[in-house]
């Protein structure tokens, strides 16, 4: 690729728009413009100056801010697509019956969107590799135009050509009465106390201030990527547990995800706000707004050698009341309140009574988490639990069947014996059923007296090791973006010719608004020619045409 | 030419790793939902649990010697099924080398030793109450069988419903000394 | 006065100011001088009194956080008011920045339209649900909600520059889209409209109905019902019957409020045209006719940049953070926070046009305007329509 040599003499790599050295242009394009495009200060963008082989092809292909700004486009696109219909992971159905949930709730939409996979979409594999050459973008974008304007920057020279000052936005032409030594004093004093840094070059002078802020963008890239790599490390195996687990109280259990850790839930609270509903409140029929969900739970630890299983030396590391906002912490995880249910059965209450005299021959107390075979009631009675089904399904070969381990429909096959019945009787009672006496009619029965109840913790544990990647991500995002925004870099050249001639000139990437009060504040002071704004003229002229101000077609660094 | 080629190498590189990066994530994410039992030909999380004899049983204990693991629950109608094919297999390797050891999931003393009786299981069933072994071998769906080798080493897992022939294959795989 | 009456008060003091400062802005661009900035009588006048609606607002925001005892941020009305505050907080900012009227002249009806909205939605104060619980409630809603009202300004300067720019005389895209705004500004006119029309009439009619999980409830109609809600029942109708029952899928009560206010708001629309004899747009333009466009576009494009940052910390990083503590996960593709990553990449790319594709002027006040339109769509539609996690309202 050849070099450019300027008029200067300088020799500039090929698609330098303005020399390195003086600031010539060297393009025609910019040598017709009236402003220049100072962007990256007129360097080569790197991807321009190689386009050869597959890989600079790619290269160039994901360089081009044109086709960052399509995947911004294209990934702002989907995303919203995907909220057009709740996502599968907010439906409350099973992975059997979503496609069914969708076709049922939302029609035939909900099939079609089912079926296209956009109610997983933030998961699917177009999407993930969307964001991920949005990602390559962001990196390639900024290597090719970063260094080159970094390099651009520090080498900055103070002399440039005159005809790269006239191409600035902001311009100054004109004689001075002062001395050129004085003027240059003067203006350098002025700069200096506006906290500008001040070179000079024999009779030419740059005064430069924020250039860090061109910066900004590439650090807020860099900060975007961290962040995206540590999303990324999540699917790394032991980065990120999330386990969700059921504690009912008074139960202890190993903690699914947290190795060698158990839970106790000693109680579950729920509070509620004691208003009186009114409003918005009544019209959606909420009585009561609930104030808190809390668990109060013991957290254990197995001693360092103790396999699964040994229960018999667990070390209490902490009692904790987990709420929701105030996750328990320990060994980095995290045990959040995320759910509860109300009222399982515990325990239920029987009475022994005779059907004809109603007289109770005593209580039989079944704690369901632990039933015993037989209660003896004294008095040469007892009660003998032949079967118990928590979850009672019907019977299957005359056996009763439970459907699950959960106490949601306990039945019991009782056997009685009483003084009167020495032989036993034999009753199956089915909560809220009447008792069937499968061999004949019995003279006593079990009848429920009571029954308490416990409630159940819905707990989720999290692990998330790529937090701290993020947050410093997250942090540099920030810095960069505030550097970007709230700083501008403002520069000013000024040559003075020993007649007295001046030339001054100023840039600024941003906000020339303020600008503007620098250079009033400095042409006053020393006495300089009034400067122009190139572009303002321009407007005024387009105004009664086109009633705006130009717009620059097209990107010409692609 | 020597700095081009440099830049081509440099390229090459970030892209590549990029490429790989991306490859990763999507492949990570397919793959995440597939919640699997311990691998198989690692070793086997060791345990002790107490049997409804009041006796403790040490996974370690058994090495040199198959173990045949089974996850079950008394409201798990396959678990129902296969379990006197397991425990006439029971009787026919034990002697062989190959032990039959139930884990059933933090039910009640009086229900698995009802179902016990009701079957007359002569293998010993151990209660795991605090769910800390179905939690170590990540077990979801029941019944769930894990066959340990001799060394210890898983040699292979089995989710749902066994009949007795495959219950007889599966303790052959694990027996000790095989002529 | 108990306190809650106080801040009732103090807002809609601060309602009465905004309208004044309106008209004053208008009166001081009619006076004014040749640029559009004006220090004169009229505008010193306009900006004072905004500043006094502004700190009444601010005394209705702080009485009711000491009332309610948690940040009045946390349903609808609340919210929008607070927005509709800082729209007003952040246009003095940018005022006493550029000194620029023209820009009173939309800010302020902007911000009236909003409160005036959340007006409409119920204003008792609600106990906190325990997610709410958390001084993140302060931080991320606020420090989001200032963020989008400095970005909402600079739609305001987008529409005062197109408003200036595009040719009302001969049809165009432009002068059809430019017209939509406005006949958008008074479909929310119209909104406010039926909707305290009715609500001082003490308009009911309730129904029952069966929702998409079959579970029969009720529900209560405070316009008269143009759509019936899935298999409804009538408990208690005035006026009307519903003409059109809707699937279990389709909130018809919401639906009849749309539709009303389309209908109300199409009618104003048509009486200001045949009143006025030409667009809204051309009644606005003399108004503007001298403002300077470069500054104009220097106000939209800094405002954007002054609100990024910030929107970027308060719905972006803050959010992560308390969803973090709450939900156990900092992003969970909720429709909100979804649709607050879609505001945050459309100026992002607003931002990347702008410095490398040259975007400024008209292009870039379009751009200012739709981000606007989908700071709103995040605020109304994804409440009211997209259910999820951040449906408070």
């Amino acid at each position: 690729m050849e070099k450019i040599i300027c008029a200067c003499g300088h020799s500039n790599p090929y698609g330098t728009k303005l020399c390195e050295k003086c600031g010539r242009p060297l393009t025609e394009e910019e040598k017709q413009n009236k402003v220049v495009d100072m962007r990256y200060d007129g360097m080569a963008i790197r991807s321009k100056t190689y386009n050869k082989s597959f890989v600079d092809k790619i290269w160039n292909f994901f360089s081009s801010v044109k086709v960052g700004i399509s995947l911004i486009i294209i990934t702002l696109i989907a995303a919203s697509v995907g909220t057009l219909l709740p996502q599968e992971f907010y439906v409350k159905a099973s992975d059997m019956e979503k496609g069914a949930y969708y076709a049922d709730v939302y029609g035939t939409f909900g099939k079609i969107y089912y079926t296209l996979g956009l109610s997983d979409l933030y998961s699917s594999w177009w999407f993930q590799i969307l964001v991920g050459m949005l990602a390559v973008s962001i990196i390639v974008a900024s290597l090719d135009r970063g260094i080159p304007l970094y390099k651009s920057l520090k080498n900055q020279r103070v002399k440039r050509h005159e005809s790269f000052m006239k191409r600035q936005r902001i311009v100054a032409e004109g004689q001075v009465s002062a001395s050129a030594e004085e003027t240059l004093d003067k203006v350098a004093q002025k700069m200096t106390e506006m906290k500008y840094s001040v070179r000079r070059d024999g009779s030419a002078l740059l005064a430069e201030k924020g250039r860090f802020s061109r910066y900004g963008p590439y650090i807020n890239h860099v900060g975007l990527i961290i962040f995206l790599g540590g999303v990324m490390l999540r699917l790394v195996p032991g980065f990120y547990v999330d386990e969700s687990i059921w504690v009912r109280e008074g139960e202890t259990r190993a903690i699914t995800g947290m190795e060698g850790y158990f839970i106790e839930n000693r109680d579950f609270i729920l509070e509620t706000h004691d208003n009186t509903p009114q409003g918005e409140q009544v019209k959606q029929g909420v009585n009561v707004v609930a104030k808190n969900f809390q668990t109060d739970i013991t957290l254990y630890k197995q001693p360092e050698d103790a396999l699964p299983g040994d229960t018999e030396n667990l070390e209490k590391v902490k009692d904790y009341s987990i709420r929701v906002n105030h996750p328990l912490k320990e060994d980095g995880f995290a045990l959040y309140q995320m759910d509860y249910r109300l009222n399982e059965l515990k325990q239920m209450n029987f009475e022994l009574i005779n059907k004809t005299t109603e007289k109770s021959l005593g209580k039989v107390e079944i704690d369901l988490t632990n039933p015993k075979k037989e209660y003896d009631l004294g008095n040469g009675s007892s009660v003998q639990i032949l079967v118990y089904t928590p979850d009672f399904d019907g019977f299957e070969n005359g056996e009763p069947q439970t459907k699950t381990s959960i106490p949601n429909n306990p039945a019991f096959l009782f056997k009685m014996t009483t003084p009167e019945t020495p032989e036993g009787e034999v009753s199956f009672v089915e909560i809220m059923q009447p008792p069937l006496e499968p061999l004949g009619e019995n003279k006593y029965r079990m009848k429920f007296a009571s029954a308490e109840m416990r409630d159940m913790s819905g707990i989720t544990v999290r692990k998330d090791s790529t937090i701290p990647i993020l947050f410093v991500g997250g942090v540099i995002f920030m810095i960069g973006v505030a550097i970007g925004s709230y700083w501008n870099h403002r520069r000013l050249w000024l040559q003075v010719e020993p007649d007295g001639r001046v030339l001054m000139a100023a840039h600024v990437n941003k906000n020339m608004f303020s600008m503007k009060k620098d250079l009033d504040a400095v042409t006053t002071f020393a006495a300089l020619p009034p400067y122009k704004d190139q572009l303002e003229k321009d407007e005024a002229g387009e105004e009664s045409t086109t009633g705006g101000i130009k717009e620059k077609e097209g990107d010409n660094t692609l | 030419m020597e700095k081009k080629k440099k830049r081509l190498v440099l390229r090459t590189v970030i892209l590549a790793v990029l490429a790989l990066a991306i490859g990763y994530t999507v492949y990570g994410t397919a793959t995440k939902e597939k919640v699997e039992l311990v691998a198989v030909g690692s070793e086997a999380p060791d345990f002790t649990l107490v049997d409804l004899n009041g006796e403790k049983h040490k996974l370690s204990d058994y090495k040199g010697q198959g173990v045949f693991l089974n996850f079950w629950g008394t409201w798990c109608k396959p678990c129902e099924k296969e379990m006197p094919a397991m425990d006439n297999q029971y009787q026919e390797f034990k002697d062989h080398g190959v032990q039959t050891l139930a884990v059933n999931i933090a039910q009640t003393d009086f229900e698995v030793q009802n179902f016990v009786d009701r079957y007359g299981l002569s293998f010993p069933v151990v209660i795991d109450k605090t769910k800390s072994v179905m939690t170590a071998y990540n077990v979801g769906q029941l019944p769930a069988t894990v066959l340990i080798d001799p060394e210890g080493k898983v040699a292979k897992i089995i989710t749902g419903e066994m009949t007795e022939k495959d219950i007889a294959s599966y303790m052959e795989l694990v027996k000790p000394n095989k002529e | 006065m108990s306190l809650i009456d106080l801040s009732g008060n103090l807002l809609f003091v601060a309602f009465i100011a905004y309208l004044v400062a309106t008209l004053l802005f208008g009166g001081s661009i009619k006076q004014g001088n040749a640029t559009g900035k004006n220090t004169g009588k009229w505008g010193k006048l306009a900006i004072v009194v905004t500043i006094i609606g502004f700190l009444s607002q601010l005394g209705y925001f702080i009485t009711r956080w000491i009332y309610t005892g948690h940040a009045p941020v946390s349903n609808m009305f609340e919210f929008t008011t607070a927005f509709g505050m800082f729209i007003v907080g952040a246009f003095i900012l940018i005022y006493f920045i550029y000194r620029l009227t023209a820009l009173g002249l939309v800010a302020l009806p902007v911000a009236l339209l909003i409160i005036a909205y959340a007006a409409m939605f119920p204003k008792e104060v609600s106990p906190l649900v325990p997610s709410l619980q958390s001084h993140w409630l302060t931080i991320h809603v606020i420090t989001a909600a200032l963020g989008q009202s400095i970005l909402a300004i600079s739609a305001v300067a987008g529409l005062i520059y197109l408003l200036k720019v595009v040719d009302l005389t001969k049809p165009s895209k432009q002068r059809f889209w430019l017209e939509a705004v406005m006949y958008c500004l008074v479909v929310v006119v119209g909104f406010v409209a039926v909707t305290s029309t009715f609500s001082a009439m003490d308009y009911e009619s309730s129904y029952n109905y069966v929702d998409k999980e079959g579970t029969t409830r009720k529900i209560i109609y405070n316009l008269p019902p143009v759509f019936g809600m899935n298999e409804y029942e009538v408990i208690e109708e005035h006026g009307m019957s519903p003409l059109v029952e809707m699937p279990a899928l389709i909130n018809a009560k919401k639906l009849t409020t749309v539709v009303w206010s389309l209908l109300v708001g199409s009618v104003l629309y048509l009486l200001i045209r045949l009143i006025a004899r030409r667009r809204i747009s051309a009644i606005f333009q003399p108004l503007v006719k001298r403002v300077n466009l470069q500054l104009l576009d220097e106000i939209g494009y800094r405002s954007v940049l002054i609100g990024f940052p910030v929107f970027s910390l308060g719905a972006l990083i803050f959010a992560m953070i308390w969803a973090q503590i709450a939900w156990s996960r900092f992003w969970g593709w909720d429709p909100k926070e979804v649709w607050a990553l879609i505001t945050w990449l459309f100026y992002a790319a607003f931002l990347h046009l702008r410095l490398s594709k040259g975007w400024e002027g008209r292009k870039s006040a379009w751009l200012a305007l739709i981000g606007f339109g989908i700071i709103l769509f995040n605020l109304i539609a994804v409440n009211l329509i997209l259910a999820g996690l951040h449906s408070y309202a």
